[in-house]
This record gives C-alpha cells, structure tokens and sequence, in this order.
C-alpha cells in the first residue's frame, strides 16, 4: 500500500518536473529577441521539412475523407429527401471540426515525430553538445527553427486539408452521385459562416499546431541519448499529441459553441 | 609556466553516486595533459565540467583565470569561443557536408567575407590533410577521418585550449599514429594546450607530456609519463597493464557462489 502511494507521489512529482521544463523550453524559446537574419531562412527551412514535406499525406488524406464524408452523408440525408444540404454538411464538418483535428493527428504522426526523431539523434551523436561548445546555443539554432516552422506549417497544412476535401465532396457528390453543382455550392455558402465555422477551425489548428510541435521538440531534446531513448520518445511525441489534440479539441468547441 | 586550467576540490554527483570525490587538477599552458582511467570513470564528464555544460557540486574550475560556473551565460559563451572540443562520436552536423561543417563556427561568430571563409576552411582542412574531402559529407567518412573533421572543426576559431574525448579510442592503428602526430604538431605549431582524454595506455602515454590517472572519483596517480611508467601502486599497475584482477575486482560484486548454488537445489 505505502509503496504504491509512494510511486503515485513519485510519478505525481516526475510529471510536474517535466511540465515545468517544457514549459521552460517554450518559454525560452519564444521569449527572446529574434535574430532575424539568421532565424528567417533557418524557420522557411523547417517550414519545407515540416509543412511541405507533410502535403502529400494532407491533400491525399483530405481527398478520401471529403470522399468518404460525401458518401456517407449522401445516404443518410436522402433517406430524408435532404441530399440538398450534402454541401453544407460537409462543409461544416470539415472546416469545424474533421480539418483541424485530422490534419493535426497526420500532422503529429508525420511532421512531429520525425521532429523528435531527428533532435533526438543530434543530442545521442553529441551534435547538439558540440553546438554548445561552438559557444552556439542549440535552443536558437535548432529548437526554434523548428518550433516556428510547425507553428507557421499547421494553420497552412489546415486550410489545404479543407479545400481538398471539400473539393473531394464535390467529386463524390455532384460529379458521381448527381447532385446539382449550383445547389451543392449556393447551399454550401449561405449555410457557412466565415467567422464562426472557418476562422474558429483555423484557430483550433493554430492551438493543434503549437501543442503538437512543442511536445515534439521537448520529447526530442529531452530523450535519453540512447537508440532506446530515441525510439521511446519518438513513441511518446505521438501518443502525447493524439491525446492532446483531442482532449483540446473538445476544450476548444466548447469554448466556440459556448461563445468564449 | 602558467596554469590554463585548474581544478580544484572538485565534488560531483549524478543521481546521488559521486562520480567525483574531490579531485585536483592542473593543466599546464602549451602542454599536451593526458587524463586517463577506465571507462565509466567520469572523464567525459569531467570535460563537460570544464566546458561548463555541468556544474559541480562543490569546487572550483577556472580556465584562463575565469570561474566558468560564476560566469553569466554571455561571458561563458565568449570563454567557449576560446576551447575547442572534440566529442567522443566526433558530433559532425550530418545534414552539412565537410566544408560547411568547418565553416559552421565562423559564420556563427564572424562577419568574414565568403572568400576568406573559403580560405580559413581549407587552411584548416589542409592541416588535417582531408582538403580533397571537403564536399563528402559526414556519413561517406570513415571513423579517422570524421575525427579529423571534428579537430579541423574545433580549431576552427583558433581556440587556446583544445580538449580531446577519447580521441584513439576504436581507430585502426594507422589513423591512430595520424591522429597522435596531429595532436602533438597542433599542440607546437599553434601553441595550443591540449587536453586528452583515454584509455589508450601506450599511445596517450606516448604524446602526453604529463599524466593523471583517476578511478571511483579520484586522482590515484600523476606525473609525466616516465613517472607513471615507474609507479608501482596497485591500482596503477592494475589499470596501465590491463591485468584483469586486482583492486577492480574481476567478479561484479555478488553473494557467495556456492550459496547462490544451493539456494537453486532448495527451491
Ligand atoms: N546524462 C547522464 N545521466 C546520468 N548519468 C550519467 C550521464 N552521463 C554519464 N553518466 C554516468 O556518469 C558516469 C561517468 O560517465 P562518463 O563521464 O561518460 O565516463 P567516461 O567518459 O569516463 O567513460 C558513468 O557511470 C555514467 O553512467
Ligand atoms: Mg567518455
């Protein structure tokens, strides 16, 4: 009994300790006078690993999701002489709540872990030590880059994510199933609010994106400087961005829908 | 002669195991200074005490007279520019090629043109006789000439102090004879003071201009390698001649045999 109220201490107080140092990271990272000469090429660099890198998985998963949306609300919503509304459907769907959350969960898997993966591997193979000893602080040269680079890749990757799979609706619905294209759009746009649906989906990625690049160069620039190390953090970057992403996507539609 | 580096009464701890337990060193100017002792003793750590990246428990280090640990972060970044250090896996960027890697520090630090960039770069490859090897990248090298990189690299700045982790350690023998001449003519023709740390007895004791050999946290011997040579301290012996029993048991510590025998027929 003592032993396991000991351990829950423990991993009570392990927790706090590793909060605390992430938050420090961020901290650190943020707060501090950019150098704007070095740190810009350096971030469009992370912006190309991370975002540009990260397309391919966006826009396909995008299509098939907007596919797949498409269909099955075309089912549904005919059984109640709806199939009108499929464009608003999706719509709402997508840019609410199926963008963000998807797109950053890919996001977590694609861009974050490797992310972590690669931090790790300078900090195993002494790159990251040496960089000090260059008198060169890794925190500004490595970490940051790449914390912003996320930050800037995640809201783009979004809006993207978005377009593709409405325009995978659009394939599915109108080009496939019939509907008219005049009415899959008009209904799309009357139904739509560009403040409430749109930009509050753009603000969860921002959310996701920061959440989802901060854990993963925390994971990384903490892991053991072991391949064991490397692997187990690289695990860590993605189970703890799932989670997060979507405890905080309900936190944040409750939030929207209750009007701030 | 003037003291680079002093060590002094230094106490460290890692997760509450002391790894050093009051430990004197001096390194002289200009001198090639061998630390040497068996794997897992703390000699990484202890050049990472100098660098300041750790932080003694207790004690004092000062290189070039400043205390490193009561130095603002600024001024401390301003004395690393001064040492050079080379890491046991030689830590090259892998995503820059040889060239980049030596330039690294000089753009960070200077505002040199491309040209004289160029220059410094390829003076310093030269050095290291890897100016053909400028464009590979880290990963198409071998083990000695990653190493070679590493010190081109580290020199880069024209530091004073130079400070090898287990520079020998896992070279076949001819980049080992390359990388022992390299340390000792860098040593004399820059006026650098090196400092080695090994477990390579013969060839560290052969470049070494003086010696200090520690073990469980302290230093159990020192003196210039002729001296060492002769000491007939156990502890000494048993680690420079490489004999499997002595001080360092043989056997991790363990319940008598025969007891941990029987205990396996009773249950
Ligand atoms: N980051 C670390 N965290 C905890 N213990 C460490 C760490 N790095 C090294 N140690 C421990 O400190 C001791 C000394 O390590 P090190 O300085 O690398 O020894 P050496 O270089 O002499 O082989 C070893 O017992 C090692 O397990
Ligand atoms: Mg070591």
């Amino acid at each position: 009994m003592m032993t396991h109220i000991t351990a829950l201490g423990r991993w009570g107080i392990d927790t706090l300790e590793q909060l605390g140092k992430a938050g420090l990271l961020l901290f650190r990272v943020i707060f501090r006078v950019p150098n704007v000469k070095k740190g810009l090429p350096l971030t469009l660099q992370q912006v190309y690993a991370e975002g540009v890198l990260s397309l391919l998985i966006i826009v396909v998963s995008g299509l098939f999701i907007g596919m797949v949306v498409a269909l099955q609300g075309y089912h549904t919503l005919a059984k109640f002489g709806a199939a009108q509304q499929l464009g608003p459907l999706v719509a709402l769907s997508v840019t609410r709540e199926l963008g963000p959350v998807v797109t950053a969960l890919l996001f977590a898997g694609r861009a974050g872990s490797a992310v972590t993966a690669e931090i790790g591997l300078m900090k195993a193979t002494e790159q990251l030590s040496s960089m000090e000893m260059m008198a060169v602080d890794p925190l500004q040269r490595v970490i940051s880059p790449r914390l912003w680079g996320g930050f800037f890749s995640m809201p783009l990757l979004t809006m993207i994510f978005n377009t593709v799979a409405i325009y995978g609706a659009y394939l599915v619905g109108v080009k496939w199933l019939g509907l008219d294209a005049g009415a899959f759009w008009s209904n799309m746009q009357t139904s739509v609010d560009f403040h409430a649906d749109v930009i509050n989906g753009i603000l969860k990625s921002i959310v996701f994106g920061l959440v989802v690049i901060w854990i993963a160069v925390f994971q990384g620039y903490e892991a053991t400087p072991t391949s064991a190390g490397i692997a187990g953090a690289t695990t860590r970057s993605v189970v703890y961005s799932s989670l997060a992403i979507l405890g905080l996507d309900f936190v944040l539609t409750a939030m929207m829908i209750g009007g701030w | 002669m003037t003291n680079l580096v002093e060590i002094s009464n230094v106490h460290f701890q890692r997760n509450g195991r002391a790894i050093f337990d009051g430990v004197d060193i001096v390194i002289p100017a200009g001198k090639v200074t061998a630390i040497m002792g068996p794997s897992g003793t703390g000699k990484t750590t202890l050049l990472r005490l100098i660098g300041g990246q750790l932080r003694p428990d207790q004690g004092k280090i000062t290189v070039s007279g400043q205390n490193v640990h009561t130095l603002s972060r600024k001024l401390l970044f301003k004395l690393r520019k001064k040492m050079g250090m080379l890491f046991q896996s030689g830590g090259l960027f892998t995503h820059l090629n040889v060239f980049e890697n030596i330039a690294f520090p000089l753009r960070e630090h200077t505002k040199l043109s491309d040209d004289m960039i160029r220059s410094l770069v390829l003076i310093k490859l030269e050095m290291v006789g890897l100016r053909g090897a400028r464009d590979l990248m880290p990963s198409e090298l071998s083990g000695g000439m990653s190493r070679r990189v590493a010190l081109a690299r580290a020199i880069a700045l024209d530091p004073q102090l130079i400070m090898y982790d287990e520079p020998l350690s896992g070279q076949d023998p001819i980049s080992m004879g390359v990388l022992v001449k390299l340390i000792r003519t860098l040593n004399d023709a820059l006026g650098l003071t090196s400092v080695i740390v090994s477990h390579d007895v013969t060839e560290t004791l052969s470049i070494a201009d003086y010696v200090y050999v520690i073990a469980n946290g302290k230093v159990i011997g020192h003196g210039t390698p002729d001296a060492i040579d002769q000491n007939k301290a156990a502890q000494l012996r048993q680690f420079l001649d490489g004999l499997p029993d002595g001080p360092v048991p043989f056997h991790y510590p363990a319940k008598a045999f025969n007891q941990d025998l029987l205990e396996g027929i009773v249950t």
